[in-house]
């Protein structure tokens, strides 16, 4: 269709379809209301938009989610599906109507066991297990489960959910807030400083606090994987749709057009120039009033695409003469990691045995329940926005950089994030309603469909990778190779870290003397692949860690005896050459796994001597993760001061994505400066307020920032001693606004506000910056690329029905090396978290282009699919992190997809090389192996 | 302005019916999803309003299930126990938000071949009342589900109820649903299975299997392999060499062709084990 055909198309002025309104009358969480909107209006629209109860939260739009589910007359309902005509005369209950002034005993049961991470499915999981036990107050495991399986959860695995609602009776006595004593803040479990609103509605998500008059803005993306386009009459087309302020596409971009995380590599447009590489990437954008927008169709939207030949595999896109998706890409490869120690031909050659195996892993989504939202406005010359994020500074320089603005005059001001695991790392619509903002003038909010999350958004790289691995004759790791392609999608994003962080880590926490490991990224049309919780690391060990099993196998040893004799120790060095004096804790991880491997083999065993269609297997896998950033530079920096008043201000710029950094870098502060975490009053990661505390990634946190808080903590109690001019040995107490220095018999008394009060409102200040001690890695992959590595063993035990290929879990035993257990209940949470992401990526869950942009074809594991988990927490102390610690965000997902492959073997005898491990597979591999018997 | 109407009679509804085309909106668990974010273009019979039909009825030939009736209503209410597999079915329909407002019609005139209720209505002989302005009709429920998201419905036509027939009412009755994950899951096969016995025999087989072809199927084969024989775990044998030609599965994300006819055949041993009472842990087969 040519340009002025498809004007002619139009009618000279398009009708309004909307449906006429109507009034509505109902009640809600006690309180008559009435609201004027069209009968068929959502009733999640009806109460976030015109009601303001934002604790009501949208995830899919399609209930596949739960996170809008609210009580009707009693009964759970998706507020998504229902029409607000259909609302008439009811009942509803939302979350924010379950407090009633105090918290309600599930409320705070909820606080008490830790069972709110980010915390945006949880006012689904308050309403739905209020009707609960409304009828049962003393719920079985089972029935928490009936009533809670239509709500997922990313964040928190489920089982301190399931175990918040049992005892939701036993807290009605109310919960316990006090907090740790001064000095006993580190490795105690209070309730999470930012938990409150968390189960109360309150808190703000990226799309939970839109101004009344901003402007709504539609994406218009490409429908195919690779295509060129034209627009036609953009501006004719705007008229002809009364309402819209404003089209635009990057002929208006600014700036450069161009962002990425890594510098060097960046090459993403925010919106594309004549042509998409990939389906979902954003062409255009829509902006109008809210009514005009909802009630527009962009059907007729003026753009003709011109469908360009496309590959989604990285053999397709290294073929020869495949078509160049970067011009100054060779061979769409974006970029290779590699590391080698030793002579691993020679080894593997004179090994007394080997294994060889290839494993291909798929696209997984990271479908936090918050699709990315947020808006932005114009503040004087500053442009704000006011987003989900896991990195603000970032997010700062990029939408600076498109949008032609100084990074001073880009304020990035973090909202609650409704979960994150590294896609919320790269910017999405911060350019876009930041380019609206800049343009009109006026607010401009965005809040991405489900379906537009999962296609634009970045996934975990799929691999296709193979090794050999070679021991001697008593069982010792002698050589190890390995190669990886990952296919990284259309643009950088962070394929370079997961090309270059695989090869340090593919030997697993094993002493490899011999060793070679490639890591390819390779680009696609596919989605783009970036940072998902472990980069690359979680597929590689899968390859590592089945290996190892089929060579234990070879050598006739105890699986578990095999990894505890090839396991780094303190002196040993890495395949990178990287001596560990100290701090290294995977033999205590694995060690403490003894006694529950050998009553779980025990347990298999005797089930499977009585039967014959059902086989229980159990299976074993480590991990080891260098925390922070692979040999770059990695800085956080904390500023804290003492206000008049006596309050401890902390500048908490480590964005809490529901890991609880909030709480945890806040525990460690005050004991580096000696006052009770109950004087302390954050500051939020607002890159106008606080310096830059890095980004949310890479398990660096509580490491990286975690002693930057120490350092900054320790600085302000020297200044205050100093002040006060008195020795280290002294204790400090916050007195109403005066600080109680006492040493020994003597008491000295600083009355606050007679100091003077600097500009940022403080009388004491210290500001510490910290940068993990690293060192390049040389041509061969060689140095010290981590300062601080975290550990662990996980053991899966699960039951496979032989007949149908589906697979059982009984019960997953977790053992981490954490150095030090900040905060105990925290912990628990990111195991089990990591656990039931663990489990989606070996079971379920395989993002598939343009067939699973959904939450119902995609598949992510719901309460009823995450065993009973026991944690051990093991804390072999780390000689840099603070107070010994160690990150443990991503280690806790990387051994859960091996060792459950492994079981699979255990009980089937047949592995899976290409996961997930879906019914279909594991029973056409039983089918396979029983042909050939 | 497109149209908009909430009638409280169904003269009224079916009058408007008669006028031109609507999308109707029951439950809105299947409406709402196709709409996605679109904007509304067709107008919309909200028949939310027809209180009429909602909720179940003994009639002397039939059982009659309301058009409206949610799949919680169904659960709550005593039924004969050849309902049991209609029953569980309905815990599987989606989440027990989804339960609690999704009618039993919306899922026949949705026309999924993974829709759960299907197969439960199946073995109980199920027909669907059809009513416009001028007539009211009758059709066998595999006459009326024509095809993936196909349907008999005609122009000034709505489902009014789902009858099934007394004598079809008889026996005990499972279901069995294969799936990825163990709630909110869209099946890779499933089976509903009800069985007559009389002194231990099988008098009366109705086996019928979901997700496995454009509409979900009675077994034919199986049901005459099933008759005749006595109500042991035998039975199971019987299946795994009965014939199941009515079985076409395609291969998509959940599962491919291969695994799901191999897996029928066994869920299909399972439920028919269920419905003798011999096993009792099938309601929900999850990976």
């Amino acid at each position: 269709m040519s340009q002025s055909e498809m004007i002619e198309a139009l009618p000279d002025l398009l009708p309004s379809f909307g449906l006429e309104r109507a009034d509505i009358a109902f009640a809600v969480n006690g309180a008559a209301v009435s609201v004027n909107v069209p009968p068929l209006r959502r009733l999640s629209q009806v109460l976030r938009d015109e009601l303001q109860l934002t604790g009501t939260k949208v995830g899919c739009d399609a209930g596949d989610c739960g996170a809008c589910t609210v009580l009707v007359d009693g009964d759970a309902v998706c507020a998504c599906l229902m029409p607000a005509a259909s609302a008439a005369g009811t009942s509803v209950t939302t979350v924010e109507g379950l407090a009633n002034g105090l918290l309600s005993a599930l409320q705070a049961s909820f606080l008490a066991h830790g069972a709110a991470q980010c915390g945006i499915c949880t006012p689904a999981l308050l309403v739905a297990a209020t009707a609960l036990l409304e009828t049962k107050p003393n719920p079985t495991e089972v029935e928490v489960q009936d009533a809670l399986g239509g709500i997922l959860c990313r964040c928190t695995g489920y089982r301190k959910i399931v175990a918040a609602v049992m005892d939701a009776s036993l807290q009605a006595a109310g919960l316990d807030f006090r907090m740790p004593q001064s000095g006993h803040a580190i490795g105690s479990s209070p309730v999470r400083l930012d938990g409150v609103p968390k189960v109360t509605g309150g808190e703000k998500f990226g799309g939970d606090s839109f101004p009344a008059d901003a402007l709504a803005v539609l994406v218009v993306r490409s429908p195919h994987y690779h295509a060129s386009f034209a627009f036609g009459d953009l501006d004719g087309w705007a008229k002809k749709h009364p309402g819209i302020a404003g089209v635009f596409t990057a002929a208006d971009i600014p700036g450069k057009n161009c962002f990425g995380v890594i510098g060097p590599f960046a090459d993403q447009p925010a919106l594309a120039e004549g042509f998409a590489r990939l389906r979902g990437e954003a062409v255009a954008l829509v902006a109008g009033e809210r009514e005009t927008m909802l009630d527009l169709d962009l059907q007729d939207f003026p753009v003709r695409w011109t469908e360009l030949p496309h590959f989604l595999l990285p053999g397709d896109a290294q073929a020869d003469g495949a078509a160049l998706i970067h011009a100054n890409r060779p061979d769409n490869l974006l970029t290779k990691g590699f590391v080698e120690r030793g002579d691993p031909e020679a080894a593997l050659a004179g090994a007394a045995f080997t294994a060889t195996g290839a494993i291909d892993t798929s696209y997984v989504e990271h479908a936090y329940i918050e699709p990315e939202a947020g808006h932005a406005y114009m503040d004087g010359d500053t442009l704000v926005v006011v987003a989900c994020t896991q990195a603000p500074y970032m997010d700062r320089d990029d939408t600076a950089k498109v949008l032609g603005l100084a990074v001073d005059k880009v304020r990035i001001v973090p909202t609650a994030t409704g979960g994150g695991f590294g896609s919320k790392l790269d910017v999405s619509l911060q350019p876009l309603i930041g380019l609206v903002a800049l343009k009109t003038g006026r607010p401009a909010a965005l809040a991405y469909t489900r379906n537009e999350s999962m296609m634009s958004t970045t996934k975990r790289h799929p691999s296709e990778m193979k090794a050999t691995i070679g021991a001697d004759a008593v069982g010792r790791v002698t050589g190890m190779v390995f190669t990886g392609d990952f296919n990284t999608g259309a643009y950088a994003s962070w394929g370079p870290t997961v090309a270059n962080r695989v090869p340090v880590h593919a030997s697993g926490p094993y002493a490899t003397p011999n060793y070679r490991a490639e890591g390819r990224a390779i680009h696609t049309h596919g989605p783009i692949s970036g940072a998902f919780r472990g980069f690359g690391v979680p597929q590689a060990t899968i390859m590592q860690e089945t290996l190892y099993d089929e060579l234990a196998g070879k050598l006739g040893m105890d699986r578990l005896d095999f990894r505890l004799k090839n396991c780094l120790r303190n002196g040993s060095e890495t395949v990178t050459g990287q001596r560990l004096e100290s701090g290294v804790g995977i033999f205590e991880c694995l060690d403490s796994l003894r006694p529950h491997w050998a009553r779980a083999t025990a347990d298999a065993d005797t089930f499977n001597s009585s039967n014959t269609s059902k086989k229980r297997g159990v299976g074993v896998a480590s991990c080891w993760y260098g925390c922070g950033n692979t040999s770059l530079p990695n800085p956080s920096t904390i500023r804290v001061g003492i206000a008049p008043a006596g309050e401890v201000i902390l500048h908490q710029g480590a964005v809490d994505i529901g890991q609880g950094s909030n709480t945890v870098i806040t525990q460690i502060c005050a004991d580096a400066l000696g006052l009770p975490l109950e004087r302390f009053r954050l500051k939020s990661a607002d890159t106008a307020i606080s310096p830059d505390a890095g980004k949310t990634s890479a398990s660096r946190q509580t490491f990286v920032t975690g002693k930057a808080a120490e350092k900054a903590g320790r600085a302000l109690r020297e200044k205050i001693l100093r002040f006060a001019n008195v020795s280290e040995k002294a204790s400090l107490q916050l007195d109403g606004p005066a600080i109680v220095i006492r040493e020994g018999e003597a008491t000295r008394r600083i009355d606050l506000a007679a100091l003077d009060m600097d500009s940022d409102g403080f009388v004491f200040r210290a500001e510490e910056t910290y940068d993990p001690p690293t060192l390049p890695l040389d041509a061969k992959g060689q140095g010290k690329p981590y300062a601080v590595y975290g550990y662990g063993a996980q053991i899966a035990e699960l039951e496979v029905d032989l007949k149908l290929g589906t697979v059982k879990l009984l019960k997953i035993t977790a053992a981490h090396d954490v150095g030090k257990a900040i905060n105990p209940l925290l912990v628990e949470g990111q195991i089990e978290g990591g656990i039931a992401q663990g489990i989606g990526m070996a079971l379920m869950e395989e993002y598939i282009p343009g067939r699973t942009e959904n939450l119902h074809d995609y598949l992510i594991p719901t309460i009823g699919d995450v065993p009973p988990i026991e944690h051990i927490l093991i804390e072999v102390p780390d000689p840099e992190g603070p107070f010994g610690a160690k990150g443990l965000g991503e280690h806790v997902l990387i051994p859960t997809a091996p060792a459950i492959l492994n079981a699979i073997r255990h009980a089937t005898g047949v592995l899976i090389t290409k996961v997930p491990a879906t019914p279909t597979r594991i029973r056409a591999a039983i089918r396979d192996k029983e042909a050939r018997a | 302005m497109i149209r908009y109407a909430k009638p409280t009679t169904l003269d009224e509804a079916l009058a408007l019916l008669g006028e031109g085309a609507w999308r109707v909106l029951a439950g809105g668990t299947d409406f709402y999803p196709a709409q996605g974010a679109k904007p509304f273009r067709d107008n919309v019979l909200d028949i939310n309003g027809l209180v009429c039909l909602r909720g179940i009825a003994e009639t002397e030939s039939h059982w009659v299930l309301g058009a409206r009736t949610t799949w919680t209503d169904l659960v709550r209410h005593p039924l004969p126990a050849a309902f049991d597999a209609l029953k569980q079915a309905a815990r599987e329909v989606g989440s027990l938000q989804i339960q609690n407002v999704a009618s039993i019609a919306g899922n026949l005139c949705n026309a999924s071949p993974a829709a759960d209720g299907v197969p439960g209505l199946l073995v109980l002989d199920a027909e669907v009342e059809l009513r416009s302005a001028a007539t009211t009709r009758y059709l066998a429920l595999q006459d009326f589900i024509l095809g993936n998201r196909r349907t008999a419905l005609l122009p000034g036509e709505m489902v009014t109820a789902v009858r099934v027939p007394k004598h079809a009412a008889a026996g005990t009755s499972a279901f069995v649903k294969l799936g990825a994950r163990r709630y909110l899951v869209i099946s890779i096969a499933m089976v509903a299975a009800r069985l007559v016995i009389d002194k231990g025999i099988v008098t009366e087989a109705a086996v019928s299997v979901g997700s496995c072809s454009a509409v979900a199927s009675r077994l034919s084969g199986v049901e005459a392999v099933l008759r005749g024989k006595p109500a042991l775990s035998t039975l199971a044998d019987a299946v795994l060499s009965a014939p199941m030609a009515e079985l076409s599965p395609i291969a998509d994300v959940r599962g491919t062709a291969e695994y799901r006819l191999d897996a029928a055949r066994e869920l299909v041993a399972r439920a028919v084990l269920g419905a003798c009472g011999l096993t009792n842990d099938n309601r929900m087969v999850a990976a």
